[in-house]
């Protein structure tokens, strides 16, 4: 009975917390979904996002969101492997993760200059022949600059399953005439599938709804999921439409978790 | 040998591209001349700007403050929400539990930040002050939950029963007992919901209204006007903070892992 007590007392802020903040919001998201500009009920923002515009941006985020993980995943593996494989490897992950502490604007900032026409990377390319670019405001530095900012977040989990792998099964493939190469693919990349799948989770679904790196290096050619979102919510005023966009969002996620997450749970039982 | 030689350069590469914005940043902060890409000469200047700017100021203090009191707030929900969880011992409502912890920490910010929106507008909470504080607080609750329960549950229940047959209170249980056990995570716990809240831009971005601004706002807007050097003082500034914080928190474990004797795992 005491038990009971200390346990209703300890849940009772967190459940507030739940209710309040995680309950309330997805609700309320999903009701404003039904309502126009105007106030009125409608399902006209679902007719909406249905027509040619909403559906090929939401197919050109995917994309972009598609590529950001792909070439994040593409530069963490290998870092993540060889970070395994240094003296001090606490630290040195350390150093990794401490740029994604650095204030996420900041770092988008810097592109700014780097990439700019008389940037540095221009002042480079001039000086190796290629000439100056129009960096800026591409898809190129879009990706790049995402890329960048979401790595830390898929090198972390890829290190950890990494380091949780005995070491053992390698030798043991090496020892069975397997050469690096088949050991890797055998053994090493399906044992760390699990970080792969949680790094790309880490980067998909935040690159979905990317918005200020679209606005600050993409210069408004990009839009994604996140920055129609933002628009609609508070340039636009047409919340409505913003919640619709939310939902599809919401959807999407709750399939991405549920395709990528289904595996592991699977092993954990 | 060779093949050594070659992970070297790709992990140096890789290193060199992550500090090069930062690195780029701090150079030309001390640039007298206005720009990002012409280095005329050394100078305070932007420094000193930055330190004569009030207006920034108070922005640093508001974003210190909010960090500061959500972090504290959140730490306290956080640990009291991972000994409820910890004490529901069948599995389904357990599952659900953990999943609706999860939901903020998955969510993309954009959607956090527009729920949060139409959630304090409902309410009739003023976006401002208060409003930027519990959204961070919202936000931080289920990150200090993670960092606590699997302390919790690597506590062995013959500690609580043994401190019990001693004749403890319940609550003597928890100050003397859990709580200490489980201090090294809800150390970490504080912490990573200050770093997330000094690093949160699209949720504030979203409930911060017009008079307030947090840092991450600030540098968005004054970004969007072009480049202005005084962004990159304030930007080593805070660089060198976080780095501090970083490192200072790094060898602090380190410390305490050793004297216990074994290494931390993250």
């Amino acid at each position: 009975m005491n038990n009971n007590n200390a346990r209703n007392l300890y849940l009772i802020p967190y459940v507030a917390w739940i209710g309040l903040f995680v309950i309330a919001p997805i609700v309320l998201i999903l009701y404003y979904s039904f309502f126009d500009i105007e106030g009125q009920f409608t399902f006209g923002n679902y007719v909406k996002f249905f027509t040619p515009t909403y559906l090929w941006m939401t197919l050109s985020s995917f994309w972009y969101a598609f590529l950001i993980t792909v070439f994040s995943l593409l530069v963490a593996y290998p870092t993540a492997y060889l970070l395994t494989r240094t003296k001090h490897k606490q630290l040195w992950l350390l150093l990794v993760i401490l740029p994604s502490w650095i204030n996420l604007l900041l770092k988008a900032y810097a592109f700014l200059g780097l990439f700019g026409t008389y940037g540095f990377v221009n002042a480079f390319l001039e000086l190796v022949g290629i000439g100056t670019r129009q960096i800026l405001f591409t898809d190129f530095s879009f990706v790049f600059v995402s890329v960048y900012i979401f790595v830390p977040f898929m090198i972390l989990p890829i290190y950890n399953a990494l380091e949780k792998m005995n070491p053992s099964l390698v030798y043991a493939a090496q020892d069975l005439g397997a050469s690096s190469w088949t050991a890797f693919r055998r053994v090493v990349f399906p044992l760390t599938l699990n970080g792969v799948k949680s790094g790309c989770q880490a980067v998909f679904i935040p690159a979905l709804s990317l918005f200020m790196i679209t606005r600050l290096i993409a210069g408004n050619r990009v839009i994604t999921l996140g920055t129609a979102i933002e628009q609609h919510f508070l340039v636009t005023q047409d919340w409505g439409m913003g919640a619709t966009i939310a939902v599809f969002l919401i959807i999407a996620m709750a399939l991405i978790m549920i395709i990528t997450g289904n595996r592991k749970r699977g092993l954990a039982r | 040998m060779g093949r050594n030689r070659f992970s070297n350069i790709y992990l140096m590469l890789v290193f060199l591209i992550l500090y090069a914005p930062i690195l780029y940043l701090v150079y030309y902060s001390f640039n007298s001349g206005g720009n990002m890409h012409e280095f005329e000469g050394f100078t305070l200047d932007w420094y000193k700007e930055v330190f004569a700017d009030t207006r920034l100021l108070i922005i640093v203090l508001n974003t210190l403050v909010v960090a500061l009191l959500s972090a504290a707030i959140s730490t306290i929900l956080g640990v009291l929400g991972a000994l409820a969880i910890q004490q529901v011992r069948r599995r389904q409502p357990k599952n659900v539990l953990l999943t609706l912890n999860n939901v903020l920490i998955v969510s993309p910010d954009v959607i956090v930040g527009a729920s949060f929106l139409i959630l304090f507008t409902i309410i009739g909470i003023k976006l401002g002050f208060v409003s930027v504080l519990l959204s961070h607080i919202a936000f931080s609750v289920p990150i200090v939950v993670i960092m606590v329960l699997p302390k919790l549950e690597e506590m062995s229940t013959n500690l609580v029963d043994a401190a019990l047959d001693l004749g403890a209170s319940r609550l003597d249980v928890l100050t003397k007992v859990v709580l200490p056990y489980i201090k090294s995570g809800i150390f970490a716990g504080f912490f990573m919901a200050l770093t997330y809240s000094l690093d949160d831009f699209a949720v504030t971005f979203f409930v911060t209204g017009n008079g307030f601004s947090t840092l991450s706002v600030e540098i968005y807007s004054r970004a969007r006007q072009g480049v202005s050097l005084t962004i990159n003082a304030l930007s080593t500034l805070l660089f060198l903070f976080t780095a501090l914080l970083v490192f200072g928190y790094y060898f602090l474990n380190r410390r305490k892992a050793l004297a216990v004797g074994m290494e931390v795992k993250q």
